[in-house]
């Protein structure tokens, strides 16, 4: 009896995975001809990956600085669905379409084209906006009209605040920002004759990603630098969605070099560079 | 003939203590220079927060690869034995204590060795981005700035006005006129620019400068 009772649950469940699949049918065969993958987690577009994401939501989005490891394509995917009063968590804010036509010929997609499209409520990271003169980052300019609420925290601070979320702890105590600005309202505690300041976990109800090569299980490799903040983020999301030059089929991937193991990813989209 | 220094000719000085084996931090800016600049008796191993070991020097703009950047957005060039890592581990390495060796730049640096160096008064919007953990982590911290402001005020001060980094932080610093170490006792000044005397350095510096008994023109 019980164990006919658990069957059924499961095929429940089966059902209700292929109904999800059903939903996204026009999605790339790619994962979906493997009848051995419980889950299909290819989407044939960014459009397609990012649709549901909410008005409200925390979004984490990995990258530094003005180029590398940006899921560019996720974002412009994001700016084109329009949700809105977006908390974004990510190094940095952004040079926006505008600005960047200044630097590269065509402009080039970052978050900064969230604040433009007025998507954005909140921002925290360790470079809202770059400190030159005159004020160039569009964030600055919509933090002081008071449409933007940013937090700015220590980079080490931020990503050891989204490692904290994404492995289940309440927290930690950091020497950064002792004596400076960033102690303010926090809990400060002398451990060992030093002084430290409590800095609490940041999780998000998705993050946007960018990976080099993706296996159709999602286990994820980088390259180069454009690591930076994308495995600790695709760790501390409700829902991460990867997008990746290459996606490869299981065994692809050398197990010895997987940086992002499967379990993290929810949605990959290849977009061939 | 008296001059100032220029960005360039204060990288080729700080680099010059760099020591072989030195795992080292260079800032956003000025610091990022120093790459270019390495003693060619020594090899060091460039660290950069975006998550990157063992880089070499800056590449160039027209074959700029957008996965090998230092943390200034800059692209370098690879070297054997580079590694690559995310950036709560490259926090590791830095908050932890394992770079031996930390340039940054700086808006004001304090007689006690205070820094202030991401935030302007009336900026809130601006971040420190890994410069607070930098200068709390680093066994060494060394700064390279401009000796004074555009209006020709002082940058070495008794009491940063702007918004603190890290408290008693830096050990040395290099300027476009000066090497001045922080020292318990307090300024040391080390060595000055070409054609300029103690008098007119002192001049464009709040604190009193100790002077170094082997004081003498800044060697390059």
């Amino acid at each position: 009896m019980w164990r006919r009772g658990r069957r059924k649950r499961r095929q429940t469940l089966k059902g209700h995975i292929f109904s999800l699949v059903r939903k996204f049918g026009e999605r790339a065969a790619c994962g979906g001809e493997d009848e051995t993958m419980s889950v299909n987690k290819i989407f044939p577009s960014c459009d397609d990956a990012v649709a549901d994401i909410f008005n409200g939501a925390t979004i984490m989005i990995g990258g530094f600085g003005s180029f590398g490891g940006l899921p560019i394509n996720l974002i412009v995917a994001l700016a084109k669905q329009g949700a809105k009063e977006l908390t974004i968590i990510a190094n940095q804010g952004g040079l926006g379409f505008e600005l960047s036509k200044r630097t590269k010929s065509h402009g080039y997609q970052d978050i900064g084209i969230l604040y433009e499209k007025s998507q954005v409520n909140k921002f925290i990271g360790s470079v809202p906006a770059l400190g030159g003169m005159p004020p160039t980052s569009p964030i600055e300019t919509f933090h002081a009209e008071g449409k933007v609420e940013i937090e700015v925290v220590p980079q080490g601070t931020l990503a050891e605040r989204i490692r904290a979320g994404a492995g289940g702890l309440g927290g930690f105590y950091t020497p950064t920002g002792v004596g400076t600005p960033v102690e303010l309202g926090k809990e400060k505690k002398v451990i060992n004759g030093r002084e430290y300041l409590l800095e609490l976990p940041l999780t998000a109800d998705f993050a946007l990603i960018k990976a080099h090569k993706a296996d159709t299980l999602g286990n994820l490799v980088y390259r180069g630098t454009a690591r930076c903040f994308n495995p600790i983020m695709a760790m501390a999301a409700k829902i991460t969605i990867v997008e990746v030059d290459q996606l490869v089929q299981p065994g692809a991937l050398d197990p010895e070099a997987v940086v992002t193991p499967h379990l993290y990813v929810s949605r990959i989209v290849e977009v061939p560079r | 003939m008296k001059m100032r220094l220029d960005e360039q000719t204060i990288a080729l000085r700080a680099a010059k203590e760099f020591e072989d084996g030195m795992v080292i931090n260079l800032g956003y800016g000025m610091p990022a220079l120093c790459a270019n600049f390495i003693p060619e008796d020594r090899t060091v191993f460039f660290q950069s927060e975006n998550g990157i070991l063992g880089y070499g020097s800056l590449g160039s703009d027209e074959e700029k690869d957008y996965e090998l950047i230092n943390a200034s957005d800059q692209p370098v060039t690879p070297l054997p034995g580079m590694c690559f890592f995310d950036s709560a581990a490259s926090f590791d390495m830095i908050r932890g204590g394992h770079i031996d060796l930390v340039i940054l730049g700086a808006y004001q640096v304090s007689e006690k060795g205070d820094l202030a160096n991401w935030g302007r008064p009336g900026r809130p919007a601006t971040g420190m981005g890994g410069a607070m953990d930098l200068a709390t982590g680093s066994k060494k911290l060394m700064v390279m700035m401009l000796h004074t402001t555009k209006e020709g005020n002082p940058r070495i001060v008794r009491q940063c006005s702007f918004p603190l980094t890290a408290k008693n932080c830096v050990s040395k610093i290099f300027t476009d006129l000066t090497v001045i170490d922080v020292a318990k006792q307090g300024l040391v000044l080390r060595e000055v620019a070409p054609g300029w005397t103690v008098a007119e350095v002192q001049a464009l510096t709040e604190p009193k400068l100790i002077l170094a008994e082997d004081l003498k023109e800044i060697e390059l």
